[in-house]
């Protein structure tokens, strides 16, 4: 379990970075906390921690970490961080992203990356719109939520990032929303721990984006919509099995853990393998 | 941690020293000869082979290979490996290199040491997938948003392959910058004697770290007297923070300071701009009294050493000026060469690209004419020697 008393600002930000430029109600901020404290938990040495971070309010996390950091281009981050793990795989490499940078510009990678399974931990912020730019529809937007984009309302489908994760070959994937601090925090240190590739979907408000036209101005308003439009596994399982069919909430809870070959480490047997040949000429 | 550069075994897995070998794959040794120990790429004609070849040699050195899920990705991740530590590269042709370009952008404002071999192929879009071409010249030096300046070589033979992808590597770490290796279809897939140095020839021009301990040290703070910061790797201790948004010294974005973007992309420019005399790699034919000269680069080169060779065996006087490094774009060397020069004629596998960089270096004291070919097929000496006889195309 995580030290409640430590004080995560002196001990891992960057202070003449602070504050920080999140809105009001905005819950990227959390999230890092979050993440840090499963960072401290796990004893994790920050010197040898890389943040990997592409383009959206999510993305500027890592400059928050007084450690390592890679802003790279939007949709890339997990592209690049496999570039720095493959290089040097001691290294323990987050990506923090969000449902625009993740699923829209980036999805390609997210999916391979899942397929790969090198050891990374990815960790979407999910706040159902492009925020950074003034709150356009995303991949993950409802359908009928409006969005600078849909201003009569969003008539597309939405990804369950979660669903595509497990369906791509994640070994490991959680959801949580912003009602569930503790639950995020075991969830952050379950990617962490598993070798391959961990995800975890964080539902977050984004009051000024997303917001502003869906009635959810404020994040208490947005904590309650996910508390009635989200159930946990738990209480799934409490549930008849028609009412479970007939379940239309968003699951939330550990949804999917396996042991499966991570790439790294079968890499790195393939170069020992080679380098113990007698004739080396390739 | 990435691969310590290791001499006898880079020599022991490329085999002989002596071999014949395509161009492609001879990027691949130049790219083990130069310390590499990490690619990225997706296969794409006519640079596949470069793929093929470093997926068979680098993991018998104990690098890494990977192939990634388009060439974005590619790029990304040979940054990524770049900040961890690794000597690294892709390779690619003219939809992977467009596909590109934002990254080789992020890694000029990162200052990110990489390479990049582009086997140009006749574009635009899809193009010829299987011919070669000059096509992607000023696209190497432009293609990028943004002001920054770019390092580019073109080698005219397969063992130009070899000799220019390994220098690429230590001139990526000296100036921390992308460098390019734009080779083409021809010089790809044709096949030459390659002689491949021992290992003690071999040696490269380490990374190293930075001289200031971790509380001292200030990322994008160049080092006094030069433009050039010291790179921390990941997981050294030193706490960088890498964006590609305008950042301050500290390596903090500043994205409204119009000083510290002027002052960042001013460096970021002058730090190769200001070295264009060291970066200068020419090689110069000359004949005394000619008044007709060309200057070529890359398999052009080539069709314009065999118009000479006849030409001069008809008892015509004429200078060959042969651009072995493109970008920084050899100004003074062109300069040079033109003084006495009533024309200069240029050929080039596209449609005028390089011959306006010489016209603007030339500014007026001789003529430029170009013998510009596209559609796949090389330069033959007969066409440079028709434009050195009867004049080519007015630029």
């Amino acid at each position: 379990m995580f030290n409640k008393a430590i004080n995560i600002k002196d001990k891992y930000i960057r202070q003449e970075m602070w504050p920080s430029i999140f809105c009001t109600g905005c819950g990227i901020g959390n999230v890092l906390n979050y993440t840090l404290r499963a960072i401290d938990s796990l004893q994790i040495d920050i010197d040898r921690t890389v943040f990997c971070s592409g383009i959206g309010c999510s993305s500027r996390l890592p400059g928050y970490v007084d450690a390592d950091g890679l802003h790279t281009t939007h949709g890339r981050a997990i592209a690049f961080a496999t570039g720095v793990k493959m290089s040097d795989p001691e290294l323990t490499v987050i990506v923090f992203t969000g449902d625009g940078d993740m699923a829209g510009i980036g999805g390609n990678h997210f999916i391979h990356a899942a397929r790969r399974n090198l050891d990374l931990t990815v960790i979407c912020i999910n706040n159902f719109n492009y925020g950074m730019t003034g709150g356009q529809v995303s991949p993950t937007t409802p359908p009928e939520a409006m969005s600078a984009t849909t201003p009569y309302g969003n008539l597309e489908e939405p990804f369950d990032l979660s669903r595509l994760a497990i369906g791509a070959g994640a070994p490991y994937v959680a959801r949580w929303t912003m009602g569930f601090p503790y639950e995020t925090i075991t969830a952050i240190e379950g990617a962490l721990r598993t070798e391959g590739f961990g995800f975890v979907e964080i539902l977050a408000p984004c009051p000024t984006g997303f917001g502003k036209g869906n009635e959810q101005r404020d994040a208490v308003t947005s904590w309650e919509w996910y508390k009635d439009n989200t159930i946990t596994r738990a209480e799934l399982a409490e549930l008849s099995p028609e009412e479970r069919k007939a379940n239309t909430k968003t699951v939330i809870g550990t949804l999917w853990q396996t042991d499966k070959p991570e790439y790294g480490k079968r890499w790195r047997e393939l170069v020992q393998r080679l380098q113990s040949e007698p004739d080396l000429s390739g | 941690m990435p691969v310590e550069f290791d001499p006898h075994r880079v020599v022991q897995v490329l085999g002989q020293t002596e071999t014949f070998a395509q161009g492609d794959v001879a990027c691949a040794y130049g790219a083990l000869l130069g310390g590499c120990d990490f690619f990225a790429g997706y296969p794409i004609t006519p640079a596949t082979e470069v793929a093929e070849a470093m997926a068979r040699l680098l993991p018998r050195i104990g690098g890494a290979v990977l192939q990634m899920e388009d060439e974005i990705a590619s790029l990304s991740a040979v940054i990524g490996a770049a900040w961890a530590g690794s000597r690294a590269m892709t390779a690619t042709s003219g939809p992977g290199f467009s596909l590109m370009q934002e990254n080789i952008g992020y890694a000029c404002m990162t200052e990110t040491p990489c390479v990049i071999v582009n086997v140009q192929r006749s574009g635009p879009s899809t193009g010829q997938p299987t011919e070669p071409s000059q096509g992607d010249m000023l696209q190497a030096r432009w293609g990028t948003h943004g002001d920054h300046e770019i390092i580019a070589l073109a080698p005219a033979s397969v063992q130009e392959c070899v000799d220019l992808t390994r220098d690429a590597f230590d001139l990526a770490e000296k100036y921390r910058n992308p460098v390019l290796v734009m080779t083409d279809g021809e010089v790809g897939h044709m096949r030459e004697r390659v002689r491949l140095p021992a290992a003690d020839e071999l040696e490269i021009r380490p990374r190293g770290e930075p001289t200031t301990s971790p509380e001292e040290y200030v990322p994008f703070l160049a080092v006094k007297g030069g433009q050039i910061p010291e790179m921390a790797n990941f997981g050294t201790g030193y706490h960088t923070y890498v964006t590609g948004l305008t950042h301050d010294e500290r390596g903090l974005p500043a994205t409204d300071d119009a000083t510290t973007h002027s002052r960042l992309v001013r460096r970021l420019c002058q730090k190769i701009s200001s070295d264009v005399d060291t970066l200068t790699r020419v090689e110069r034919d000359d004949e005394d009294g000619a008044t007709v000269g060309i200057v070529s680069y890359g398999i052009s080169a080539r069709s314009a050493a065999g118009a000479i060779r006849i030409l001069r065996g008809e008892g015509e006087r004429l200078n060959h000026l042969r651009l072995i490094g493109v970008f920084p774009f050899p100004e003074k060397a062109v300069q040079d060469f033109a003084e006495g020069l009533d024309r200069i004629v240029v050929p080039e596998l596209n449609l005028g690209q390089i011959c306006h960089l010489v016209r603007e270096a030339v500014n007026g004291t001789a003529k430029i004419e170009l013998v510009p070919k596209i559609g796949g097929e090389i330069l033959t000496p007969d066409e440079i020697i028709q434009a050195v006889k009867h004049g080519g195309e007015s630029v």
